[in-house]
C-alpha cells in the first residue's frame, strides 16, 4: 500500500488576536482532514469564500504556519517535525508553492532568474552554473517561456500572466511531487487564467506532479480537479470526486455555490436568500452554515453536524443526508 | 559641479566633515608635542602667528589641543555610532524574523533601555569612576544606551518583511535565514542604517560633551567637551579669553551642522536614487 | 440618454501619456442595463470616470465629450455636460466606485455617514424626516434597519456593499454607474447584489451601467454589452447577440476561454499580453494576438461600424455593413 502523498489529519488552527490578557480567539481551521493518494498524480481543489480558512490551510501544508492541533504528513512523514519527520531540505524537494500575487512572489530588487538559480543550487544541489542554466531553461520551456527572454529581467518588466508562469517554472525546478497553489489565477485576467490552469493539467500529465489548487472560483476548480473539497468557516463541509460532488451535491452550501456561479449563457434559476446582519452568536456547538441554510432544522442549531460518508469516497458535514438524525 | 547642484546638502556636509577629519585625525601627529601637557607654553597668550588660537590657562596651545580633542570626540562618536547601529540592526532583524521567545526577550530588553533615562545612569557611573573614565568606558556605556533605538525600528521592518511572500519564495528556493537577511532585507534597510549611524554619532558627541561640561567625563582624555569644561573652570568667559572657550564651542556647533547636513543630504540622495 | 462622443482620456504620468481610453463613442439609453466588459487595463474604469465627470489629475479628458439628455417633469429636454453633470451628482447620476467597500469611514457609524452624504445634496427639512425616509428605503430593499447603528467593520463585505448600493440609489438617480461592484465578494453574495441591482433597475426604470471583467455577471444582468480592449471599444451589441454570434475575434476568444461547470472540454486562452498604452501599436491594437489578423490590421485602426442592426464591431473583417438597413 503506497503511502499517501499528502495527509492532513484533524488539523486545527486558532489565532489569538490582541494580547494574552483580553484577546479574542479566531478558530481559523477546525478538524480538517483531507488526503491525496500517492499512486498517481491528482489535482485536489479546495474551494471556499474568503475567510473560510483555505489560505491558512495552504500555509500550514507549506510549513509556513504551525497547526494548533493535528498533523500534516507528506509521504508518511510529519511535515512540521524537522528532526523525526521531513527535514527542511527534503520538504523543499517534495513540496513547492505558487502564490496568488506573482509580483509579491519575487522581490522587485533583483532579476527573477536569481530565484531560479538559487533554487537550482540550493534545493537541487546543482554545482555548476552550466548545469543550472540547462535545468532552468528546461523549466521555463515547460511553461512556455524562453530563458533568453526572461534572463536579466526584473519582476515589474513582466505581465501578471507571464510572471506567474515564471513562478510555476521556479516551483518545477526541484521536480516536486506536490505543488500547493494558493489562488494562482485570482489576479490574472480571464483570457490568461485558462492558460495557467491548462499548464497545471499538462504538468500533471507530463511530469506526474500533483496539485492542491486553492480557489474561490468554482468554474476553474471544476475545469482542473479530480477531487474537490468545499470549505466553509474553517471546516470542510463536503469532499469527493469532482463530478460526483458537483453533479449531485450533498451539502446545502455546495448547492448554493453552484447555483450562484454566474454563467455566460445560462441565467440563474430559483431564488437564494440574502444573509442577515452578521451576528457573532452563532452557537459554536451547532452548524456554522445553519443561519444561511435553506434546509435548516432545529437540530442544526443545537448540535454539531456529523461527518457523513457516502459511496465513491464522498463526505459531507451535514444533517441533511442523514434525514436530520445523528448517524 | 553637477553633483553640488543636485545634492547641495550632502556635498557641503561631506566637505565640512572632511575638514574636521583632517583637522582631527590627520593633523595631531604634526603637533610635535602632547597637547594635553600643562605648562608647555606661557599661559593666556592671545592668538598670534606662533599660536593661531593662542594658549590656554593651563599653558597649552589651543589650536593643537583643539585638534587633539576633536580626534577624541570623533573617535568616540564613530565608535558609538558604528557599534550601536550594528548591534541594534542585528538584534532588531533577529527579533523580528525569529519571533517567539527570542523576540519577546529582546523586545523587553529594548524597551527597558529606552525607558530608563540614560543621563542619571551616566552621572552615577561618572561619579563612581571619579574622573577616571576613559573614552572607551564612556563609549561602551553610550553604545549600551543607544542600540535599542535602531533595534526597535528595524524589528518592525523585519516583522513586516516576514509576511512578504518573497521571503517565503526565498525559503523555498533553499536560502538560509542569514542569506535572506543579507540579500532580501538588508537592501531595504541599508540606507536607513547609514542615516542612523550618522545620527548616533551626533548624539554620542552631544551627550559626551554635555557630560564633560559638567565635569563628569574623562578628566585625563581631552574632548571638545572637556576643553569647554576646563575653560569654564578657569573663568575664560569672565576673563574675556575668548580664544580658549570659543573654538571648541564653535567646533561642536559646526560639526553638528555638518553631520546633520550629511544625514539629511544622504536621505535626499538615497530617495532620489531609489526614485529612478 | 447619455451620448459618449469620441472620448479620448489619458493619464499623464512621469513615464508618459497612458492612453487609457482612445476615441470611444457609444450611446447609453434610458431604462437599460449596459455592461462594459474587458480585462484589466482595457479602459473600462476610466470610461466610467469620464462619464461621471470624475476626472482628476493625472487623468485628463484629451478630446471628445459626454452629453446627457434628460427630460424634466415639465416635459422639456435638458442637455448637460461637463460641469453641469458634476453638479448633478447623486441626484441625476450616481457612482459606485471600485473597491467601494473601503469607501466607508471606519470610525463613523454607517447611519451618520449615510445621513451626512445624502443630507448635503438634498433639501430635507430636518434630520428626523431624513432618517425616517432612509429607514423606509432600507426596508424596501430588504435591508435590516440595524445596519445604520453599526460600524463598517462590523458588517460583512456583502452587507457593506448593499449599504453602498442603497446609499447610491437613495435619491433615485436616473443613471447609476457601478464599477466592479462585486469584486472580492464570494459568488453567493455576488448573486445577491446583482439581483438587488436588477430589481432596483426594473422598479425605477432608470439606466444602470455596470463595469465588470466577469462575463457571467454581464449575462445575468445586462441587456446590452460593450467589450473593450486596450482602450478601444471593439464590440457592442445585445447580450443575446454576443452569445449567439460574437463578431470580434477577441470576443470570440474571450468567450471560448471561459470554463463552464458541466463541460470538461479543453479551452484555450489568448497568447501574449495586451499592448502597453504608453506606446500603443499603430493599427488594430489586438492584431499582434489575433489569429485572423490581415495586412490591413497592422496598418489602420478599424473604427466601430454597425455591422448588423444594433451590433457594432471594430474589425477589418467586417468592413462593410450588411445590407438590410440600420
Amino acid at each position: 500500500m503506497t503511502d499517501q502523498l499528502l495527509s492532513i489529519d484533524r488539523v486545527s488552527r486558532v489565532f489569538t488576536i490582541g494580547s494574552i490578557i483580553g484577546g479574542t480567539h479566531l478558530q481559523a481551521l477546525e478538524d480538517v482532514t483531507l488526503s491525496m493518494d500517492g499512486s498517481r498524480p491528482t489535482i485536489l481543489s479546495v474551494v471556499g469564500e474568503s475567510g473560510c480558512g483555505k489560505t491558512t490551510l495552504a500555509r500550514i501544508v507549506l510549513k509556513m504556519l504551525e497547526p494548533s492541533r493535528g498533523i500534516v504528513r507528506v509521504d508518511g512523514k510529519n511535515v512540521h517535525d524537522a528532526r523525526r519527520g521531513l527535514s527542511d531540505a527534503q520538504f523543499r524537494r517534495t513540496v513547492q508553492p505558487i502564490f496568488q500575487n506573482p509580483f509579491d512572489t519575487f522581490s522587485g530588487r533583483k532579476p527573477v532568474e536569481t530565484y531560479l538559480y538559487q533554487t537550482a543550487y540550493n534545493v537541487c544541489g546543482i554545482k555548476t552554473k552550466d548545469e543550472a542554466t540547462q535545468v532552468i531553461a528546461a523549466a521555463l520551456e515547460s511553461v512556455g517561456l524562453d530563458l533568453r527572454i526572461v534572463g536579466g529581467k526584473y519582476s515589474y518588466q513582466f505581465s501578471g500572466g507571464e510572471l506567474q508562469r515564471v513562478s510555476v517554472a521556479r516551483a518545477l525546478i526541484p521536480r516536486p511531487r506536490l505543488i500547493v497553489a494558493d489562488e494562482p489565477v485570482s489576479m490574472i485576467d480571464a483570457s490568461m487564467k485558462i492558460n495557467i490552469v491548462n499548464l497545471f493539467l499538462q504538468l500533471k500529465q507530463d511530469h506526474g506532479i500533483s496539485f492542491v489548487y486553492i480557489t474561490h472560483d468554482l468554474s476553474t476548480a471544476y475545469y482542473v480537479s479530480d477531487f474537490i473539497a468545499i470549505m466553509y468557516r474553517g471546516s470542510v463541509v463536503e469532499y469527493g470526486p469532482l463530478d460526483l460532488v458537483l453533479a449531485d451535491p450533498l451539502h446545502p452550501y455546495t448547492e448554493l455555490l453552484l447555483r450562484s456561479v454566474p454563467v455566460f449563457g445560462e441565467k440563474w434559476t430559483g431564488e437564494i436568500g440574502m444573509s442577515d446582519l452578521e451576528t457573532r452568536e452563532y452557537a459554536l456547538a451547532a452548524c456554522k452554515f445553519a443561519p444561511r441554510c435553506p434546509y435548516r432544522r432545529e437540530i442544526c442549531a443545537q448540535r454539531r453536524p456529523p461527518r457523513v460518508e457516502r459511496a465513491g469516497g464522498r463526505e459531507a458535514l451535514c444533517f441533511k443526508p442523514t434525514d436530520y438524525r445523528e448517524e | 559641479m553637477k553633483a553640488v547642484k543636485r545634492h547641495p546638502r550632502l556635498v557641503i556636509g561631506l566637505v565640512l566633515v572632511a575638514a574636521f577629519v583632517i583637522l582631527g585625525l590627520v593633523m595631531p601627529p604634526f603637533a610635535g608635542h602632547d597637547p594635553r601637557d600643562w605648562n608647555t607654553f606661557p599661559k593666556h597668550i592671545k592668538p598670534n602667528p606662533a599660536h593661531p588660537l593662542g594658549t590656554t590657562g593651563l599653558g597649552q596651545d589651543t589650536f593643537w589641543l583643539l585638534s587633539y580633542s576633536l580626534r577624541n570626540s570623533l573617535i568616540l562618536g564613530v565608535l558609538v555610532g558604528f557599534f550601536a547601529t550594528l548591534i541594534g540592526v542585528t538584534l532588531g532583524v533577529f527579533a523580528g524574523l525569529k519571533g517567539g521567545w527570542a523576540d519577546r526577550g529582546l523586545s523587553l530588553l529594548m524597551d527597558t533601555f529606552i525607558v530608563v533615562p540614560s543621563l542619571p545612569i551616566l552621572i552615577l557611573l561618572a561619579s563612581l569612576l571619579q574622573g577616571r573614565a576613559t573614552i572607551l568606558i564612556i563609549s561602551v556605556v553610550l553604545i549600551v544606551f543607544n542600540w535599542p533605538w535602531p533595534a526597535r525600528q528595524i524589528r518592525s521592518v523585519a516583522l513586516a518583511m516576514r509576511e512578504r511572500e518573497f521571503i517565503s519564495t526565498a525559503w523555498f528556493s533553499g536560502e538560509s535565514t542569514l542569506t535572506v537577511i543579507r540579500t532580501e532585507i538588508f537592501p531595504y534597510i541599508s540606507s536607513w542604517a547609514v542615516g542612523n549611524f550618522i545620527n548616533t554619532v551626533l548624539v554620542a558627541i552631544a551627550v559626551e560633551s554635555g557630560l564633560a561640561v559638567i565635569g563628569l567625563s574623562s578628566l585625563q582624555e581631552s574632548t571638545l567637551g572637556t576643553m569647554i569644561y576646563w575653560a569654564l573652570q578657569y573663568q575664560a568667559l569672565l576673563a574675556g579669553r575668548w580664544w580658549w572657550i570659543l573654538p571648541p564651542v564653535i567646533a561642536i556647533v559646526v560639526l553638528f551642522v555638518a553631520l546633520f547636513l550629511v544625514s539629511s543630504g544622504y536621505t535626499q540622495y538615497a530617495t532620489a536614487k531609489r526614485g529612478r | 440618454m447619455i451620448r459618449i462622443q469620441d472620448v479620448k482620456a489619458s493619464y499623464f504620468t512621469p513615464a508618459g501619456e497612458v492612453q487609457a481610453v482612445d476615441r470611444v463613442s457609444m450611446s447609453i439609453l434610458d431604462n437599460e442595463v449596459l455592461g462594459i466588459a474587458g480585462e484589466s487595463g482595457c479602459g473600462k474604469s476610466t470610461l466610467i470616470k469620464v462619464i461621471y465627470q470624475f476626472i482628476e489629475p493625472p487623468l485628463r479628458l484629451v478630446s471628445g465629450r459626454v452629453e446627457a439628455t434628460t427630460r424634466t417633469e415639465t416635459g422639456e429636454t435638458a442637455v448637460m455636460d461637463g460641469a453641469a453633470l458634476r453638479k448633478a451628482w447623486w441626484q441625476y447620476i450616481s457612482y459606485i466606485p471600485q473597491g467601494s467597500m473601503s469607501v466607508l469611514n471606519p470610525v463613523a457609524k454607517v447611519g451618520s455617514q449615510f445621513l451626512d452624504a445624502v443630507g448635503k445634496s438634498t433639501a430635507f427639512k430636518n434630520r428626523e424626516e431624513l432618517y425616517s425616509r432612509v429607514t423606509g428605503y432600507l426596508r424596501e430593499l430588504d435591508l435590516p434597519v440595524d445596519v445604520l447603528k453599526a460600524y463598517p467593520h462590523q458588517l460583512s463585505g456583502g452587507m457593506r456593499q448593499r449599504v453602498i448600493v442603497a446609499l447610491a440609489t437613495f435619491l433615485h438617480p436616473k443613471v447609476i454607474l457601478a464599477d466592479e461592484p462585486t469584486t472580492a465578494l464570494d459568488v453567493v453574495v455576488q448573486r445577491g447584489i446583482i439581483t438587488m441591482l436588477a430589481q432596483l433597475q426594473r422598479r425605477e426604470q432608470n439606466t444602470l451601467v455596470i463595469v465588470s471583467h466577469d462575463m457571467g455577471v454581464h449575462y445575468q444582468l445586462a441587456r446590452r454589452m460593450a467589450i473593450m480592449y486596450a482602450g478601444k471599444l471593439v464590440e457592442l451589441a445585445e447580450v443575446g447577440a454576443i452569445v449567439e454570434s460574437p463578431l470580434h475575434p477577441y470576443t470570440n476568444l474571450l468567450i471560448g476561454s471561459l470554463p463552464r461547470i458541466g463541460d470538461h472540454a479543453r479551452r484555450q486562452g489568448i497568447g501574449g499580453a495586451p499592448p502597453s498604452l504608453l506606446n500603443p501599436p499603430p493599427g488594430c491594437r489586438f492584431a499582434p494576438r489575433c489569429p485572423r489578423a490581415m495586412a490591413a490590421c497592422q496598418a489602420a485602426d478599424p473604427p466601430p461600424l454597425e455591422y448588423r442592426p444594433g451590433h457594432f464591431v471594430a474589425c477589418h473583417l467586417y468592413g462593410e455593413p450588411r445590407t438590410g438597413g440600420a
